[in-house]
């Protein structure tokens, strides 16, 4: 398993190589400049040499892209060319948001999708089964940015003034400030470096923060105002995990070893939950993993309707801006986080499966 | 029983014909055909699916007004004014705008029809390309493999490993906000999946006995590419293909949302729900409309690329399964 893991992981390099060639010379095509875009109508010919001789845009791409590299491999993602803050900053601030959001989008898709999935194989063609396939069609099919719009409508307008009016934008309610976990702790925490990444990293998701900080009403505030950018991120991931969990417990339900188990007497739910569950995982466990990535895509748009400030938001703001170090920054990022999350999918079947070689 | 020498020698079939890969015109098409009708699901993605092109084909008929029309200045109308029908209580004397009216008080039923035309447009047009490009690239890559395939599926791997909407996004930076732009966007970030599936297709069919026979009998490259392989790659080209239209649509209207995509005053559903956004608490019908109508037909095209996968299953076409 070791070795595959390193083979997987070496054979992604040229990919994520790949993807940040493609990043550094798209992101230079897009038509206009950093200067003009940020400064406006302050940008004079002479700001602007001054500008791109500041920050090495004046020097051909190849030559850029060779500094670029350079500095990555120390560890330098460099600087906003907006905000003048080191990358690295702002991505600690941007990106617990969107993995938080992702994470519970993708336990509610998990938590409804495969229940759902398996009732449906279960009650095969009954009206059980074509009420949730409706359900899980129509989840497939609804535009997620209309869907995030809908329930902002119903839940924070129309169910106003009862508990289960939710928030419709933002991250915490006004005048709520999450403390840090580390400062209840008490502990000290240097200005960088790689223990101020992770910390800070940690404490930005505001949930986490709140359990870990025992600050249960920031914490639930902070789940309050998550729920409805989750459901409608999840919806349509909890929709294809239903689909895909009932095609695959119908094709184990109807295996040999099925039957025997049940000739031989055993209770139905032994049945189900011990031998067709387990077996019925692994295409599941691969589109789960898939829709991590579709996650993603789908955050700009659910970041954009409830006002979040995440990484997909922030990548499409940099692109207006021509802000080229978030957007190769961000972009790295998220690439090599592709390839773990692929590869722990990937290592998950030899767990679910002990057949499976991953040779 | 007659021996098998007695059958006369213009019975004998093409030895290549009614084998698994290779589809006897006439029977196993009209099995997939009562496979699929078969299907209540695939039945109704295809009724909605007529009203749609219906009303986009006829929109000018369809449509009490013209997409760009609008009512400011007419009595007893103003911006956004909410759905008036006159059958369920709408007064007579207030206009009918039986879906209301937009921020510019142009009707938004007429918009909605005529914004068909675009989102059909969308969904052919973008899958088309994808599929020829992709279909090219897959088919040299599988075919040729080698380098030459190596490189193709590495620069897709390239594109795959982008979040899907955030490369879009990008390229359409590229060219310039514009709904041709963004059709032509999406087209080329949805290649990959249909080069990997014409790909997998080619590598499985080449090494059929039949590809075999051709090639022992002197057919060329191209001659087993064009007349055997690629017409067996076509089933889940066909299935993924209406699948993917559905996905266009969607992602065409995100862009739009975003304002990359359709500009005003074009009738596109994305667009028309970026534009009346922040009025979804006051004025939620010009939200809830155009939303509607994506998902409707996002809806028929799922509906009916399900019905198309179920009744092509080559499991149930090798067995010769007939339901009847």
């Amino acid at each position: 398993m070791i070795q595959f893991s390193i083979r997987r992981v070496l054979s992604a390099i040229p990919v994520v190589f790949g993807v940040l060639l493609v990043t550094f010379f798209l992101v230079r095509a897009i038509p206009g400049d950093p200067c003009t875009a940020i400064l406006g109508e302050r940008a004079t010919p002479e700001i602007c040499e001054r500008f791109f001789a500041e920050k090495g845009l004046d020097k051909p791409i190849p030559i850029q892209f060779g500094i670029y590299l350079k500095d990555l491999a120390q560890g330098d993602f460099g600087e906003s060319i907006r905000f003048k803050r080191p990358i690295t900053t702002i991505l600690i601030e941007r990106l617990p948001l969107t993995v938080e959001l992702g994470l519970l989008a993708v336990t509610f898709a998990i938590i409804i999708g495969i229940p759902l999935g398996i009732i449906s194989a279960l009650k095969r063609n009954s009206a059980t089964d074509v009420v949730t396939m409706v359900i899980a069609n129509i989840g497939v099919s609804m535009p997620v940015f209309w869907l995030g719009l809908m329930l902002a409508y119903v839940f924070a307008l129309l169910l106003k003034d009862t508990p289960l009016q939710l928030p419709p934008t933002g991250r915490l309610s006004a005048g709520v400030i999450p403390i840090p976990f580390y400062e209840v702790y008490g502990w000290e925490v240097p200005a960088s470096g790689i223990k101020y990444l992770v910390l800070t990293f940690i404490s930005n998701m505001y949930i986490v923060n709140g359990i870990l900080g025992f600050d249960w009403s920031t914490a639930w505030d902070a789940v309050r105002h998550m729920i409805l950018p989750a459901i409608a991120l999840g919806t349509i991931s909890m929709a294809i995990i239903a689909r895909m969990t009932r095609s695959a417990m119908l094709e184990v339900l109807g295996q040999d070893y099925i039957r025997t188990a049940k000739a031989k007497g055993l209770r139905h739910r032994k049945v189900v939950l011990k031998h067709a569950w387990r077996n019925a995982l692994l295409p599941v466990v691969t589109i789960i993993g898939l829709q991590l990535g579709l996650i993603l895509s789908g955050a700009v748009l659910t970041e954009t309707v409830f006002g979040l400030a995440g990484v997909g938001r922030t990548m499409f703001e940099a692109i207006t801006a021509r802000d080229f170090p978030i957007i190769q920054g961000f972009v790295i990022v998220i690439a090599i986080g592709f390839v773990m999350l692929n590869l722990l999918v990937d290592l998950s079947y030899g767990f679910l499966d002990p057949r499976v070689r991953l040779d | 029983m007659s021996s098998v020498t007695e059958l006369p020698v213009d019975t004998i079939d093409d030895p290549l014909e009614g084998t698994i890969g290779n589809f006897k015109s006439n029977s196993l098409w009209r099995l997939t055909l009562r496979r699929f009708f078969r299907q209540k699901s695939a039945i109704i993605g295809g009724v909605i699916l007529i009203i749609l092109v219906f009303g986009a084909v006829f929109a000018d008929f369809v449509a009490p007004y013209s997409p760009t029309e609008d009512f400011i200045g007419e009595p007893n109308t103003s911006r956004r004014d909410p759905p008036c029908i006159h059958l369920l209580g709408c007064p007579e004397e207030k206009p009918q705008h039986i879906m209301g009216l937009d921020g510019n008080a142009r009707d938004v039923f007429s918009r909605i029809i005529y914004g068909a035309r675009i989102s059909l447009t969308v969904g052919f047009v973008v899958v088309g390309f994808a599929i020829i490009t992709g279909t090219v690239l897959g088919s040299v890559a599988g075919y040729s493999g080698g380098w030459l395939g190596n490189i193709i599926m590495r620069i897709l791997d390239v594109v795959l490993a982008f979040p899907f909407l955030i490369l879009a996004i990008a390229i359409v930076s590229v060219l310039g906000p514009g709904l041709t732009n963004a059709m032509l966007a999406i087209a080329i970030v949805s290649i990959p999946a249909y080069a990997r599936v014409v790909r997998s297709s080619v590598l499985y069919v080449r090494e059929q006995s039949y590809v075999e026979a051709s090639r022992a009998l002197g057919a060329s490259h191209r001659q087993i590419l064009m007349g055997r392989i690629l017409p067996n790659s076509l089933p889940p080209l066909i299935v993924i293909g209406t699948l993917g239209i559905a996905t266009a649509i969607l992602d065409t209207a995100a862009l739009s949302f975003i304002g990359l995509g359709a500009q005003p005053p074009q009738p596109e559903w994305g667009s028309m729900l970026a534009s009346e956004r922040n009025q979804v608490f006051s004025a939620p019908h010009l939200v809830f409309f155009p939303g509607l109508a994506i998902m409707l037909t996002v809806l028929a095209f799922n509906l009916l690329g399900d019905g198309l996968r179920d009744a092509l299953d080559p499991r149930l076409a090798q067995a010769g399964f007939d339901p009847e």
